[in-house]
């Protein structure tokens, strides 16, 4: 394969520097072996080694490295470099507060997924084995564990951006409904207590940007309708 | 520069599953206690760990802990401390049982238990047939264990330092560990974090590959630390290279696509398994199967224009089991070979994958050195666990879905013999020495004022294609003595590593350099013992040490029964005896055999 160049607009900011942001024209030549995003800022790092940024398992597995790709929040080690259109404009998730460059506090982001209780509830006493579940019972954890906190999708809605504090957001509402789902747990009542809030629940309007950016092809917006269902029928 | 301090009764460094199943004892025990991590919790490589978790549960086939002995002490070439083993072998179904209870989202079978698939090097019988061992969610197990796990320190409520990263051990004059020093990446301060135990779960150090399953954190930070500090490294020598990495990107592909029914092939499409180990095929021990792919590629019988890969064939299963069992498999295979696993094979090479020494310890996490004449002496307040960790349980070749365990087993051990230890009085808080934090505030300070030194990435690529050429799959004589020399240069480049950015907020480029420190003690205790071990054992399989009638398969039981024990001081080597002797007289001796599979 030639060498290719590929022209990047970023997002810097250092506060121990910088005024204030500004976004960075940078270019930088690939090798063969850079086929992902990430791959192009790990080359892009060794040009200049002040790009911040965070990054791990570069498998989409450990949910550091999420940032706004042209526009669209996504993972930088799932998104092919070929193909984006250039300049390829790279912000620091939005809605959160910028520490550096192209990372995040995602303080409050884990606040809310920590203010639902993300663990199971089960007050019997633990038996010798396992609690048994069916697979069918099981089957409908799929879709829901799999979340790698990643937070592409709370920081892609608009009513998280308004009330980061008081609505639980995407991320956070598909944990509670993962535990809600699990029949291993017995807090569903606390949990739906924990939710019936003009805020905490109530305020996603049903956008779909949640949807639209999940890297793990997660449907947060599907598991809210279902924590929604579950409070009218315990209601009536 | 002003330090601050904080005092803890146990600091954890690491958040991966060994960190946290060690920090869910401390903290539900009362302790007060800090768990340092450079990522959030569930960013820890454990996440990507896909295949399973070992226990002899028995749901789908018969089993026991007395197979699952044989298969570990085998798979480790005699190599393992049948002491450490037969504990961690027992406990397996406890710690597993407990994460199912914390919620864990196992998959099930049809009766409701925890579902469990065959594994390499796994067997029923003493040898004779796979057995289904390891207990497995989908191919996420990592995610889904490391989540749990996660969870239950958040109910437990845990105190996190999250994206600190630990720099250097402290020890005072009596060898005593009483803390470690840290810096906050987001405000670029060094605090020390003193206290009366200190457990390090800092995972492993693949990184010191060019090729590598690992995440890029990954760098050994524990295992360096400890070296400078004047512990020894136990058996670094002996690395996995796991047999499927996605040629030319290296992420993994588990070894239970094998487990479910996958094959190898070349480029005549030949099953070739069949002809290296004719009972477990595919499903032999992991050096095993590398080397034979290897073999395979080198004699020109190898995938693709270049003839460097072979493939991994999963065509034959239904797209149903591979959507249910291996969806995460798919999904890598799509993104980083470009295949889709259901309709076209993937290909694969042979990739570094997991570091079966580190710093040596005992049965319960304690951390152990020889002192005067005896081999293993606890260092007072200093406990490690996980991939970090030498018990010795993996020896000269881990089995897969044995790490997992170890995490466990070990992570809950060292955070029980902490626990005990602080009830009885035994832990106490001693005095930090005065110069606790000039070690740390040095190495700071040099990558703040180093000039016309080298830079971190050139250092960093030097070694990992050092090591990958030098310390690989098969071994040379004449290259292991040339990489000896080698990486001491590699070594001395990484002493004027220099940055260019010199912010003290989240400075990625300085956390890359002090990563590097730790990296290059890794790689020096790796060829450095290599070289001198002139067998072949497990993973070390070099030209010069053939199968033979006197040393199967090249090992010489007669020499070389024994650990490594590496010192960065002076690269000095000692050794130390395998206890062959089980803990409990319920079982015997594993005796010494040929491995074959
Ligand atoms: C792709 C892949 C798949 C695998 N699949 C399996 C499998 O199916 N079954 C199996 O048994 N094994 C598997 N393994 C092996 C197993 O996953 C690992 O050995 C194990 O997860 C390591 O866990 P750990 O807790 O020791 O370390 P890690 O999970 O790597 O955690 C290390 C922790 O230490 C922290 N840390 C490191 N350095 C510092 C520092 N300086 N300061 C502060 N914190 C620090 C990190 O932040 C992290 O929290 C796999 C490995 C890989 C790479
Ligand atoms: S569907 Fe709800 S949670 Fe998702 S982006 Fe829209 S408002 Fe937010
Ligand atoms: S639901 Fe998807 S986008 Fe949101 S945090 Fe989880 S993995 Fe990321
Ligand atoms: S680096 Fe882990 S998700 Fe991208």
């Amino acid at each position: 394969m030639s060498k290719r160049t590929v022209q990047f607009k970023i997002y810097r900011y250092d506060p121990d520097k910088d005024e204030k942001p500004y976004m960075q024209d940078i270019s930088v030549e690939l090798e063969a072996s850079d086929k992902k995003l990430l791959d192009a800022l790990v080359r892009l790092k060794t040009k200049d080694d002040s790009l911040s940024f965070r990054r791990s398992c570069r498998e989409g597995v450990c949910g550091s490295d999420a940032m706004n790709i042209n526009g669209k929040n996504g993972l930088a080690c799932l998104t092919d470099i070929d193909g984006l259109p250039q300049p390829v404009v790279l912000r620091p998730l939005p809605g959160l507060p910028v520490i550096r460059d192209l990372i995040v506090d995602m303080t409050q982001f884990f606040k809310q997924y920590h203010s639902i209780k993300p663990y199971l509830v089960n007050n019997d006493p633990a038996p010798e084995r396992e609690r048994l579940q069916s697979p069918d019972d099981r089957e409908e954890l799929n879709g829901l564990y799999e979340c790698i906190l990643c937070a592409c999708c709370s920081t892609s809605c608009p009513s998280f951006w308004w009330n980061p504090d008081k609505f639980v957001g995407p991320a956070g509402l598909l944990a509670a409904y993962r535990f809600i789902a699990d029949t291993r747990d017995q807090a569903t009542n606390e949990r739906l207590d924990n939710l019936e809030d003009p805020y905490r629940l109530f305020r996603c309007h049903t956008i779909m940007n949640c949807v639209d950016v999940c890297p793990k092809g997660l449907n947060p917006t599907r598991a809210i309708g279902k924590i929604k269902e579950q409070m009218v029928r315990r209601a009536v | 520069m002003n330090v601050a301090k904080r005092t803890f009764d146990a600091v954890i460094v690491g958040a991966g599953g060994a960190g946290l199943r060690a920090a869910l004892q401390l903290s539900e025990a009362g302790l007060k206690t800090a768990v340092l991590t450079k990522v959030f919790p569930t960013r820890s490589h454990t996440v990507a760990a896909q295949g399973g978790v070992a226990a002899s549960l028995g749901n789908s086939t018969e089993d026991n802990w007395h197979w699952h002995m044989y298969d570990t002490v085998k798979g480790s070439d005699w190599l393992g401390d049948q002491d450490a083993i037969e504990f961690m072998v027992r406990k397996a179904n406890e710690v597993v049982v407990e994460l199912e209870h914390y919620g864990m989202p196992f998959d099930r079978t049809d009766n409701g238990k925890i579902y469990q698939r065959p594994f390499g090097g796994h067997s029923m019988n003493y040898g004779q047939a796979p057995v289904m061992r390891s207990c497995a969610a989908a191919d996420r197990t990592g995610h889904a264990m490391l989540h749990a796990l996660y969870q239950r320190n958040v109910r437990a409520n845990t105190q996190f330092f999250v994206e600190w990263m630990a720099l250097d051990l402290i020890r005072n004059s009596e060898g005593d560990v009483v803390g470690v020093t840290a810096i906050e990446m987001e405000t670029g301060e060094v605090s020390i974090f003193h206290a009366k135990a200190t457990i390090f779960a800092t995972g492993g150090a693949g990184r010191i590959y060019y090729s590598s399953t690992n995440a890029f954190i990954n760098t050994g930070d524990g295992v360096g630390m400890a070296a400078r500090a004047g512990i020894p490294l136990e058996d670094m020598e002996f690395w996995q290279f796991h047999p499927t990495g996605v040629a030319g990107a290296g992420v993994l592909i588990t070894e239970g696509v094998r487990g479910e029914g996958g094959i190898l092939r070349n480029a005549s499409g030949e099953r070739f398994m069949e002809r290296y180990a004719p009972n477990l095929k595919d499903l032999a021990s992991r050096d095993v199967v590398s080397r034979s792919m290897v073999t395979e590629i080198n004699e020109g019988r190898g995938c693709g224009p270049d003839k460097d890969h072979v493939l991994l064939d999963i065509t034959h299963l239904s797209p149903e089991t591979i959507l249910k069992r291996l969806p995460g498999i798919r999904e890598i295979s799509i993104q980083f070979a470009g295949v889709d696993p259901i309709k076209a094979p993937i290909p694969v090479v042979p990739t570094c994958h997991y570091q079966m020494g580190g710093i040596p310890t005992n049965y319960k996490g304690q951390v152990v050195v020889p002192k005067d004449g005896n081999p293993n002496v606890p260092v007072s307040g200093f406990y490690a666990a996980g991939e970090c960790a030498c018990a010795s349980v993996h020896g000269a070749n881990r089995l897969g879905t044995n790490s997992l365990l170890d995490l466990l087993v070990f992570g809950k051990s060292a955070g029980e013999t902490v626990v005990e230890d602080f009830k009885s009085g035994n832990l106490t808080l001693k005095p930090l020495p005065a110069d606790a934090a000039d070690v740390s505030l040095a190495r700071i300070n040099r990558l703040e004022t180093q000039k016309g030194g080298t830079e971190v990435h050139d250092v960093r690529l030097d070694m990992q294609r050092t090591m990958q050429k030098h310390a690989g799959v098969f071994r040379f004589n004449d290259l292991l003595v040339e990489g000896v020399e080698k990486i001491k240069e590699v070594a001395e480049q990484a002493k004027t590593t220099q940055i260019g950015d010199k912010s003290k907020v989240w400075n990625t480029a300085r956390t890359e350099a002090l990563e590097l420190d730790n990296l290059i003690e890794v790689a020096k205790a790796t060829m450095i013992s290599a070289e001198a071990r002139k067998e072949s054992r497990g993973a070390h399989v070099r030209d010069d040490a053939p199968d033979t009638a006197e040393n199967p398969n090249g090992r010489d039981d007669k020499n070389w029964l024994k650990h490594t024990l590496w010192y960065s001081e002076g690269n000095r080597l000692d050794y130390k005896p395998v206890n062959l002797k089980p803990l409990s007289d319920d079982v015997d001796p594993i005796a010494l055999a040929k491995r074959t599979y």
